[in-house]
């Protein structure tokens, strides 16, 4: 039990989903700042416009490393197009939300999962 | 392992409030007998926390905690200064590591116009205490240092500093929070005038503190009433509390020298066994330090998530102090060592109490490095 977290955000931390880094990535995003203590690196296979594979790395605090988590399950399989869709309140309502202090800093992998994007489709040339 | 923060109520404690409770409910202010066997109680408590002390029992008060002690004691030294603040500074010297109690009550003062020097420490949390007479002006007429740091353990040069004070006719104030009960000294040695003390962190209730004031110490009042406590704390007492407090103060007089002997013994064996893991560093002084105190860094790794991975296999520890963890800025006092803020978060506190055991804090030494290795694994700061 934690009185801060939910218990699928703790289910996240725990049992962290998409661990880990590709080597071959396509897109490789990083956002945060170490100085609020949270940062977060997300690498993507892309494969026909859809995400075929995607881990995360993650320093910071719980809410951190469940983000990241959740991340990784809501963008795989999706399209490119949908990935960006993603907002970090979606992220934070399929945690079943996270403590107010916790959506501004911690809650990034979004924009972690956006930057990869990004970054594909600049080495790529789409705009 | 949190026991900085908070401690269990002993037996002993409870036993001697109960029938504050019922039987001797009375008000210590009331002239018939019900009052007087509550003001029995309660002076006899001031007694106790005086002893502890070194200090007379006249020159004890009761407050609701430690930080409402710092707060009267350095508003109310302020408060009968106001004049100075037309003149140069500083008007109090304080450290950069105080407990908010008193760094914040300082802040505060600075928005009324006092002028506050905050000395710096150095790498081990040590404040200079040659460099604070340096920086004393005409005008001082505080200095607040705390006795040992609430987040890392570090003693500060309390003696020196006292004595410094008094060598320029300046007060000074210790919050003595963390170090009543787990250091040996006495007011009069180390020359203090003021002094914060809080009932929870010695095995008392909580809701109960007290200050020292030294005798021809003045004060003005932060809270006006019916003139409790000499008038500088208006309000009932809170006897059982209070009762509690000084049978508290009793049994770590009593009990110290054991204390301090076992939790040393733990404690070392604990620093011995974490930092055997590799990269991590113990932050604070190694030897100038509370005996209860332990506090760790990990490269790589972030202290709250280490924390609650800690809590999902028995062991309660803290990130620097339960106070930051609602905030999300590193803590001050670590970066005030001249840590950066990734060091600074991936740090974390296990203080240890008289209840805890060798097996206790073998379990810890024994779960901390796959937990430590388990977060390193997903951390884009750890590449080996």
């Amino acid at each position: 039990m934690s009185p801060l977290y939910s218990e699928k955000v703790m289910d996240h931390f725990r049992k962290p989903r998409n661990m880990g880094e590709i080597k071959d990535a396509d897109g490789v995003g990083t956002v945060g700042n170490p100085v609020c203590g949270d940062l977060m690196t997300v690498y993507i296979k892309v494969k026909n416009n859809i995400i075929t594979d995607i881990k995360f790395k993650t320093f910071g605090c719980a809410a951190a490393i469940a983000t990241s988590s959740m991340i990784t399950e809501l963008a795989k399989g999706k399209t490119l197009d949908e990935a960006l869709k993603i907002t970090r309140q979606d992220v934070a309502d399929e945690l079943d939300g996270l403590p107010a202090i916790k959506m501004h800093c911690s809650n990034l992998a979004a924009d972690a999962l956006h930057a990869a994007i990004k970054q594909y489709k600049e080495k790529k040339g789409i705009s | 392992m949190d026991y900085a923060s908070t401690t269990k109520v002993d037996p002993d404690v409870l036993e001697t409030m109960r029938p504050f409770f019922t039987t001797y409910y009375g008000n210590p202010s009331s002239l018939h007998s019900f009052g007087r066997e509550a003001f029995d109680g309660m002076e006899h408590a001031r007694e106790q926390v005086a002893g502890l002390l070194g200090g007379k029992s006249d020159e004890i008060i009761f407050t609701a905690g430690g930080t409402e002690s710092d707060n009267l004691a350095i508003k109310g030294v302020a408060y009968l200064n106001k004049e100075k603040r037309k003149t140069k500074g500083p008007h109090i010297i304080t450290s950069a590591i105080e407990h908010p109690g008193v760094l914040e009550v300082c802040r505060h003062l600075e928005k009324q116009g006092f002028s506050v020097k905050y000395m710096p420490v150095d790498r081990y949390g040590l404040v200079d205490s040659a460099e604070i007479e340096r920086s004393l002006s005409e005008n001082t007429f505080l200095i607040t240092i705390m006795f040992a740091n609430n987040e890392i353990g570090t003693i500060e040069p309390v003696e020196q500093i006292g004595k410094i004070a008094h060598d320029h006719g300046v007060l000074f104030h210790t919050d003595a929070v963390q170090a009543v009960g787990k250091v040996p000294f006495t007011v009069q040695k180390c020359h203090i005038d003021l002094l914060a003390l809080s009932s929870h962190k010695i095995y008392g209730p909580k809701g109960t503190g007290a200050l020292y004031i030294r005798n021809g110490v003045k004060l003005e009042p932060i809270i006006h009433g019916g003139g409790h406590e000499k008038g500088l704390r208006s309000s009932t007492q809170n006897v059982p509390g209070i009762v509690g407090l000084g049978k508290a103060c009793e049994l770590a007089q009593k009990r110290m020298s054991k204390d301090i002997t076992h939790l040393k013994f733990i404690r070392d064996r604990l620093i011995s066994n974490v930092l055997q893991i590799e990269e991590s560093y113990l932050n604070g002084h190694p030897e100038k330090r509370l005996p209860n105190n332990t506090h760790f860094r990990f490269t790589g790794i972030e202290g709250e998530s280490l924390v609650l991975l800690l809590n999902d296999k028995g062991v309660a520890a803290a990130t620097g102090s339960a106070c930051s963890s609602k905030k999300l800025q590193a803590s001050h006092v670590l970066l005030a060592l001249g840590l950066n803020p990734v060091e600074a978060h991936g740090s974390v506190r296990l203080t240890i109490g008289r209840d805890t055991s060798k097996e206790d804090i073998d379990y810890v030494a024994e779960i901390m490095p796959e937990s430590v290795a388990h977060l390193r694994k997903m951390s884009p700061l750890w590449n080996r």
